[in-house]
């Protein structure tokens, strides 16, 4: 274990939370997130992941099992980590009646390792990353709802981190707040810091993420790099074209797998086989192709593949 | 461990029930290990301070509880003489007290303050006191504030300090305010006291002082309640609510003949025992006994307050 606690930044052994009441929120989890890596942490809306997070961060105290974050067991190291790790839970959480910058000066002062005499400067860098400046004196009551994710976001950022935990960062964002956030998780762990971030927008941790970690009711599903997982997933090639039969025929003569017709196209498995080739061959064997597409397999298919339904089923 | 924090707070605020409490207890909360742990601790309070003392709705409380001993000042002095003489007839200490506010203005301070412990103070002191947890629950910020981390020994500490501070500044809104008041409508100068001697001016204020304190420290204890029944809800309006319904059955408790044998238990029996300073030389045993119910209700909710705030899921 002391190796893997080198290595990650988050691993949990076994973690449970049962609720009152007998609901299994998150069953036996095991989770290795390693440092440096962009871990998407996937799940329709329901599937443990907030329950998880605050259990990594000790609000909530888990039923069975254990966790480190940065290599210290928890939750007894929970002073000496969390001024390090910068989190977002469940949507941002402000006093209404103060400003933003009042709000972040609020959070700051609760932090025992932030010294005060950085606090000014460390609260405008924040505000400055998430191009809140000109809103800095404004009350949070007249925040957008992109504005308070900003500001969550922020929050997260008042120090130097080496683990960001983001619940749902994009969260109410317009898609040019989105590509912002996406922009600013690239950029921040391009620093080196480690950035778990959960979302059910698979599209989202698909552009984002190194890791993946996907939920379902509770359990651990799949957890990997995202091209190990995506490389499990088969590389297709799809032909449309009026006669279907002959070029599947042509498909299955270059030794293609998984050959399939469909109203008016053919599909196969392009394997090691060139895209080029293929058509050559279909050309060549007088198959009349109006189109040829490679289709590279996304997250979308993984997870369907895993979970067998679609993401937005519960949200 | 959190009644130690909180006893110490106490101690610096008012009297201080508790002074033996054991230091060595704090050791388990990682944070005042480290150097500059204390500091940084007065930084939370100070936030704390800075959140309760800016908020509209604390400061409308504050105004309020200093308006009314101008009200009481401006009666009595229209219609001095007949309650006065209806006050002197009347049963305890209280009337006494009433009775001299024509002859001295230093005697508004004590009757504004013996009526004001009655309910409007420890309503003030409950709609802080109450919000402590359960606001920052209600509204989300708790889970920031323990994520930051505030730490939860720590926090609760910081939030119970911050409801002492404000039970100071609340009655001492309320003296200020009544000394203010008596001198500006009535006559100053030597007192005599209760007990029939005089004393000077100055030993008249420094005396007012001594009640402030002592108001405070049976504050405190209700704060230390309201701070418990906090840590049960996310609904800070409940946790008021409560603390103010707490109160008036209580004193309905403390007014019936045949519950006698519980009153030396009931906490709002002992906010109003602080005539003894009003005598010479100041008649200290039974402020010394509702000192001592004090620290015992501190010490008896600050830990149920602790073993529930250490031990919950923050799910809010």
């Amino acid at each position: 274990m002391t190796t893997e606690a080198g290595d990650h930044s988050i691993v949990t052994r076994g973690l449970t939370k049962r609720f009152r009441g007998g609901q299994v929120a998150v069953d036996d989890l095991h989770l290795s997130v390693p440092r440096g890596s962009v871990f998407g942490f996937l799940g329709p809306n329901g599937s443990g992941k907030t329950t998880t997070i605050r259990m990594l961060l000790g609000l909530v105290a888990p039923t069975q099992g254990g966790w480190d974050l940065l290599g210290t067991p928890m939750p007894g190291g929970v002073s000496a980590v969390l001024p390090r790790v910068g989190a977002l839970v469940e949507g941002p959480a402000f006093y209404p009646y103060l400003s933003g910058e009042a709000n972040l000066r609020r959070y700051d002062a609760a932090d025992p390792a932030a010294d005060p005499r950085t606090a000014s400067r460390r609260i405008g860098l924040a505000l400055d990353r998430v191009g809140l400046t000109a809103a800095a004196g404004k009350r949070y009551r007249a925040y957008s709802l992109g504005m308070r994710q900003r500001l969550a976001i922020a929050a997260a950022l008042l120090g130097p981190r080496e683990l960001l935990v983001l619940d749902e960062p994009t969260n109410g964002l317009d898609p040019q707040g989105t590509r912002e956030v996406r922009a600013l998780v690239k950029e921040i762990a391009a620093d080196g810091t480690t950035v778990f971030v959960s979302s059910h927008l698979l599209a989202e941790v698909e552009q984002m993420c190194t890791h993946v970690g996907v939920m379902r009711t509770g359990r651990l599903v799949a957890e990997g790099p995202i091209a190990g997982l995506l490389g499990g997933e088969a590389v297709r090639v799809r032909v449309e074209t009026p006669d279907t039969a002959e070029a599947a025929a042509v498909l299955s003569g270059l030794g293609l797998a998984g050959v399939r017709t469909g109203a008016g196209e053919a599909a196969a498995e392009l394997g090691e086989q060139a895209p080029e080739r293929v058509t050559a061959a279909l050309v060549a064997a007088g198959v009349a192709v109006r189109g040829l597409a490679v289709q590279r397999p996304s997250l979308e298919d993984v997870f369907v593949g895993l979970t067998g339904e679609g993401f937005d089923v519960d949200g | 461990m959190s009644t130690v924090d909180v006893t110490g707070v106490t101690a610096e605020a008012g009297p201080a029930p508790v002074p033996d409490a054991a230091p060595g207890l704090r050791e388990d909360t990682p944070a005042s290990r480290r150097p500059g742990a204390a500091r940084a601790w007065l930084r939370l309070l100070g936030s704390e301070a800075g959140l309760t003392f800016r908020r509209p709705r604390n400061l409308a409380v504050l105004a309020v509880l200093g308006i009314i001993p101008v009200l009481i000042g401006v009666v009595m002095r229209l219609f001095a003489e007949p309650i006065a003489a209806e006050a002197a007839d009347g049963p305890g200490n209280g009337g006494a007290i009433f009775a001299q506010i024509t002859g001295n203005g230093l005697f508004l301070t004590f009757a504004a303050l013996s009526v004001l412990v009655q309910l409007m103070l420890p309503v003030a002191v409950a709609v802080v006191a109450g919000d402590a947890v359960a606001g920052e629950a209600g509204g989300g910020t708790l889970r920031y504030l323990l994520t930051a981390p505030a730490g939860r020994t720590r926090l609760l500490a910081a939030k119970y300090g911050n409801a002492v501070l404000f039970c100071l500044a609340a009655v001492s809104v309320i003296a200020l305010s009544a000394l203010v008041t008596g001198l500006a409508l009535f006559p100053i100068g030597p007192i005599t006291l209760l007990s029939g001697t005089t004393i000077s001016f100055a030993e008249g204020l420094l005396r007012i002082g001594l009640v402030v304190l002592y108001v405070t420290a049976g504050m405190a204890a209700l704060a230390a309640f309201a701070l418990a029944l906090s840590t049960l809800t996310e609904v800070a309006i409940g946790a008021i609510a409560a603390t103010v319904v707490t109160v008036i059955v209580i004193q309905v408790l403390g007014v019936i003949p045949q519950l006698a044998w519980l009153q030396p238990y009931l906490l709002t029996q002992w906010w109003n025992e602080f005539d003894g300073v009003l005598r010479d030389p100041v008649a200290a045993g039974e402020m010394g006994q509702g000192l001592l119910v004090f620290a015992a209700y501190v010490v008896i909710f600050g830990s149920i307050a602790w073993a529930r705030f250490t031990g919950k899921d923050i799910t809010s």
